[in-house]
Parts: C-alpha cells; structure tokens; sequence
C-alpha cells in the first residue's frame, strides 16, 4: 500500500469519496433527517462523534482479533463495540445537555443502524490505516456525511415552497435532488490526482 | 346437511389460510420493502449496478432475513425486552458472517464486485424492522412466511434497479450484450448519481400507479 497523506486522507473521505454520495451509506438518516437545517447539523455533529470514538475502538478491536486469530468474530465485535458506544453517547448527554437529547430524540439511538459507522470501521481495516491514519479518516468522513446532509436539507427547505406535481412530492424529489447533488460532487474526483 | 356443513368448514379452513398467504404477499408487493416501506436503501443504491450483482445481494439477503426471522421468533418468549435490539443485532450478525463465508466459497469474484456490503448487510434496517416488529410477535411458520415474502420483494426490487442500469449504462443485461454496437451507452448509470435517479423514477411508477388506483 502506498503512504497517503493525513490531509489527503480526509480531503478523500470528505469530498472525493463522499460517503453519502458516493458510497450510499447512510441513507436512511440522509432520507428522514433531512428536512430542517437545524435537526441536519445536529444529527451531522452526533454522527461524526460516534464515528471518532468508532473508529478508535475499531482500531484496537482489528489488533486484538488478528493477535489471536479470530478474524472472523470482527463483524460482530465491530457492532456490538457501537451500539454500546451510541449507548454510552446517549447517556452521556442526556446528563451533560438534556436540551440537545429532546432535540435528537429517536435519531440517537438510531445512529447504531447508520451504515456509515459500521463501514467506516470496515473499510478503516480493509484499507490498512494505523491509529492516526484512522482518526483522520473518521473525522473527513463525518464532516463529509454532515456536508452532504445540510446541503440536501437546505434545498430541501427551498423545495418546500416550489409547486411540485403530487406525485413527486417527498422520497422520489429527495432522490432526485441527491443525484443532482451526486453527479456535481463527481467534480471533486479531480482533486485526488 | 352433512355436507353443508363439511363446505362450511371447508370454506373457513380457506379463509384461515389466507392469512398466512397474505402475510407472504404482502411483501411482494402492498408493502414492497423498497418501493413503498422505502427501507434499506443502501445496498439497494450501491450494488445494483449490474443485473447480476443485485440478484447476490438480494437472494444474501433473503438468506440473513429468513434465518434471523425463524430464530427470533422461536427465541421470542426467553429474550429479555431490555435487551431484544442488541440480541437481535447479534443473532443478525452471525448469519451476516455465514452469508459472508458462503459467498466467499462460491465465488471470489462476486465476493470482490459485493465488497463491504455483504457485511453492511447486518445495518439494514430492513432486517432489523421486520425481526422488531413481526418476527419478535409471530409464530415461526409466520415469521418464516413474511421473511421469504420480504426477502423475494427485496430481490424484486434490487433486480428492477440493476436491469435498468447495466441495460442503459453497459448496454447488457447479465453480461450478454443486448444493443447493437452502434449504441451509446449511458455512462452516468453505472455512476452512484444513475442509482439515486433510477430508484427515483422507480417510485414516481408506484406513487403513479397508487394514485390512479385511488382515484378510479
């Protein structure tokens, strides 16, 4: 494998590779937390802690699990490490900040079900990143899934007073402004070169 | 007499049947995962870039969907409600690995063209929602009705998106070429933009078709 830069590494999880637009993970808190710009940045910050703190774990359950040969138990240590990890977040602030808690409500404990953290920690180990390699990489790919959230809820609360026909309304227009938001993310592949 | 009463129980034997046909109908198509529930999106955007691909993943799926349907319903009455999600999340995740295993013995190739997906398949909250809200309250002949019914209806759907793009962006369906060469084919279907607007005219068709079946 050749050496990337750190900087590198996040410029490519955040934009290049986006991995909401580019790898479809997340899209089921991308579909239903997109509607305001407030709930968007939110559920953004949340995300890209759990995946810091994600990510970390993943690292040192990869070097514990290859020390004693147990590769195969990685997917599900991988899932349990964060689901208690998205626990230990919501206990957390539901003690520091009982206002941001009401104002997640049910998309904490839904981030668990957030494919972009379980593949964050998947790719992470497949990629082969050291410690700090790995941080990087988690936190390019937070800020990428919270750029790609409030964008899509911004034009989404745009949309709101446009005179869509009925049967556009709701997913199917979600989808339609994702692919547009897609295909312009595609210039940033130019970037990596 | 004897016979009206034979018919009666006959016809009510039929009727007590429909139920458990229902409950394997109705994934197919009134509660279509994909298309109505709009529910695990993600591997249905990501790997239905070709016909063959999305099958894989779809029949993986009705695999992992059918096997933790059966255990958590069988398990039902001993798992503690406190702790159902993280059981469930486990029991998930072991058939997941399996899943993962079995493609790998099968097919190297299809294993490398899947990737991460095969194990993001423990995320999708397909799974997750029908173990919470049928197979954790239902019997395992139910519960096994409604996890092959889900499971074909996601297949389903994963194959109407993956036709459509490799037909329009590699001019082929299953690798055999299907346009004469002349054909220009549609680049940006195979991109990750051709998944988001392909699922999104798919469900214009259904809210179109839903809308008309209302108003008639």
């Amino acid at each position: 494998m050749k050496e990337e830069s750190l900087w590198y590494i996040f410029i490519n999880a955040s934009l290049i590779n986006n991995f909401v637009l580019a790898y479809f993970l997340g899209i089921c808190p991308f579909l239903g937390v997109s509607g305001k710009m407030e709930t968007a940045t939110k559920m953004g910050g949340a995300v890209t802690f759990v995946m810091l703190i994600s990510s970390m774990c993943a690292y040192a359950i990869h070097a514990l699990l290859s020390a004693i040969h147990a590769e195969f138990l990685q997917l599900i240590s991988f899932i349990v490490v964060i689901a208690s990890t998205v626990q230990l977040v919501e206990m957390f602030i539901k003690k520091m900040s009982p206002a941001l808690f009401r104002a997640l409500g049910i998309f904490l404990p839904l981030i668990t079900t957030n494919c972009a953290i379980l593949g964050l920690a998947l790719f992470q180990t497949s990629k082969g990143y050291g410690f700090f390699e790995s941080l990087v990489y988690a936190l390019g790919a937070g800020a990428g899934f919270t750029l790609a959230l409030v964008l899509i809820a911004g034009l989404r609360e745009q949309l709101e007073f446009a005179d869509v026909p009925g049967v556009v309304k709701g997913t199917a227009l979600t989808l339609l402004v994702a692919g547009i938001l897609s295909l312009s993310f595609m210039g940033f592949a130019g970037l990596g070169s | 007499m004897a016979d009206q009463i034979k018919n009666k129980t006959g016809f009510l034997a039929t009727l007590q049947e429909n139920p458990s046909t229902d409950e394997f109908i109705k994934g197919l198509w009134r509660d279509n995962p994909v298309f109505v529930q709009v529910l695990g999106m993600c591997p249905v955007l990501a790997v239905s870039n070709t016909a063959v691909n999305a099958l894989a993943m779809g029949l993986a799926t009705t695999f992992v969907l059918l096997m933790s349907n059966i255990l958590v319903s069988s398990l039902r009455n001993f798992i503690p409600k406190q702790v159902r999600i993280a059981s469930y999340i486990l029991i998930i995740a072991t058939f997941v690995t399996m899943a993962d295993y079995i493609i790998q013995a099968i097919s190297i190739e299809l294993h490398k063209a899947l990737g991460a997906f095969i194990s993001l398949i423990v995320v999708n909250c397909l799974i997750l929602s029908r173990a919470e809200a049928f197979a954790s309250k239902n019997t395992v002949g139910k519960s096994i009705l409604d996890g092959l019914g889900m499971g074909i209806g996601f297949t389903f759907a994963l194959f109407c998106l993956g036709a459509v793009r490799e037909l329009l962006g590699n001019g082929s369906i299953f690798g055999v070429p299907f346009f004469p060469d002349n054909f220009q084919e549609w680049i940006v279907m195979i991109l990750p933009a051709g998944g988001f607007f392909t699922l999104a005219i798919w469900l214009l068709i259904f809210n179109a078709a839903k809308q008309r079946r209302a108003t008639t």
